[in-house]
């Protein structure tokens, strides 16, 4: 029992170090009364339990299925994604890119991690990752590959890089969702198909 | 004084493959999501703003060997020093031994939603005409600068066009340096695959950024 703890101890000993740095900090933070730790616990909530990519989904499903929601995204996309209700921190300006037979769109930020927080949540691994903030502007097809998506021959794809405080959202193409429910569509809309490396699910037949 | 930024990763070698995630997947040890919180809860004291968080991340040495949240701890620490709000020998002892100094704001549990729905917008009043238009060839910055900047280096020195042109914005530039937010008119570029790989690129590829008036000359 002893030795598989301390087996387990060294395996993790960068979670180790870190858990002891962010403990110390927070503490510090807190007896300093810069920081309210209760006001922790609801950020955190927020982000795991709120604030995510069927936000977004929700979005993209009104605009499917209402034309002039879909011209107003187009048009102002912050002011239609806060009338669903979301809006803030890191989505404070929204552009909506719409994906059109001809054009594929792919959001990146290869400065940082620059992501639309208030309709996907917090961004995953890969969008922060080197390989994907390095190859996206220059091989988006290979990128698309890692994710199993293959673009007909010459679709232009538009790599939009998030260089300020801009923030992006792809509006996917949708395909034979004659008759679906908002509900029905959102389900159909991955994350992945709003930030334009993935496409939404085709429809159960 | 020579800043350097190894964030800057646009069109860099890189054989790696991207690794798809499923949505669920927020955090990967249980220390990431109290990094998250602390350095939002940080950040709502107005002891820095944004643009300056990202020079801090982006100039840590170790940046590229790091995971993105140790990033934000390491940034945090190091802002923190920088403002005599909290020194490395309390770090270590893991309490308190300095006096507080002054914030701004404290953000309390009960504000959080309305903080987060709020965000920190960036637009300003247009305050002068803005100098490009739609359709407009320009010519990118080519020097590299010695501070903060958002103008990518694989976009230095190529001919774009105008295609957004998208209000007064905060120049991070500026602002990241404590020089205030000294707005500026910012415009969404595209250029051509070609422009930025030659013969490289990827046929069908275009990339569009968004950039400062000042980082654009007008082009023939």
């Amino acid at each position: 029992m002893s030795h598989d703890h301390d087996q387990h101890d060294h395996e993790h000993s960068e979670l180790d170090e870190m858990t002891l740095r962010v403990r110390a900090l927070e503490t510090v933070l807190a007896q300093k009364g810069y920081i309210d730790p209760a006001a922790l616990d609801v950020l955190i909530d927020t982000y795991q339990t709120q604030i995510g990519p069927r936000n977004g989904a929700r979005g993209v499903a009104r605009a499917w299925a209402d034309a002039a929601f879909r011209d107003w995204m187009l048009r102002d996309g912050t002011a239609a994604i806060a009338s669903l209700g979301y809006s803030g921190r890191q989505g404070e300006h929204m552009v909506v890119l719409a994906n059109t037979r001809q054009r594929h769109h792919m959001v990146v930020c290869t400065l940082c991690s620059c992501y639309p927080w208030p309709v996907l949540g917090l961004p995953p691994t890969w969008y922060k990752s080197a390989p994907y903030r390095s190859r996206a502007v220059k091989d988006p097809r290979g990128v698309l590959a890692d994710f199993g998506v293959t673009l007909p021959e010459g679709t232009e794809i538009r790599v939009v890089d998030s260089t300020a405080e801009l923030r992006y959202l792809v509006l996917p193409r949708p395909a034979g969702t004659e008759g679906f429910s908002e509900e029905q569509l959102a389900a159909l809309v991955t994350r992945d198909s709003m930030i334009g490396t993935g496409l939404p699910q085709e429809p159960a037949r | 004084m020579s800043y350097r930024s190894h964030a800057d990763l646009g069109g860099r070698p890189n054989a790696e493959r991207v690794q798809p995630e499923p949505e669920g997947e927020l955090f990967h040890a249980a220390w990431e999501p109290r990094a998250l919180a602390v350095t939002l809860a940080m950040g709502a004291t107005g002891s820095w703003n944004i643009d300056m968080s990202r020079a801090a991340r982006e100039t840590l040495p170790d940046y590229g060997q790091s995971s993105y949240y140790r990033n934000w701890i390491g940034a945090l620490e190091k802002l923190l020093a920088e403002r005599g709000l909290l020194l490395p020998d309390e770090l270590a002892a893991g309490r308190a031994l300095h006096p507080a100094r002054p914030v701004a704001r404290v953000l309390h549990a009960a504000e959080v939603p309305e903080a987060l729905a709020r965000g920190s917008p960036t637009e300003r009043p247009a305050t002068a005409p803005a100098r490009f238009r739609l359709g407009d060839a320009v010519r990118t910055r080519a020097q590299h600068v010695d501070h903060h900047t958002r103008l990518p280096g694989y976009a230095h020195g190529k001919r774009g066009v105008i295609e957004g042109v998208q209000d007064m914005h905060v120049f991070a530039d500026r602002h990241a340096q404590g020089l205030g937010e000294q707005p500026q008119w910012l415009y969404r570029v595209a250029f051509g695959g070609s422009e930025l790989w030659g013969d490289d690129a990827a046929p069908g590829l275009s990339v569009a950024l968004d950039a400062w008036e000042s980082y654009l000359e007008p082009a023939a």
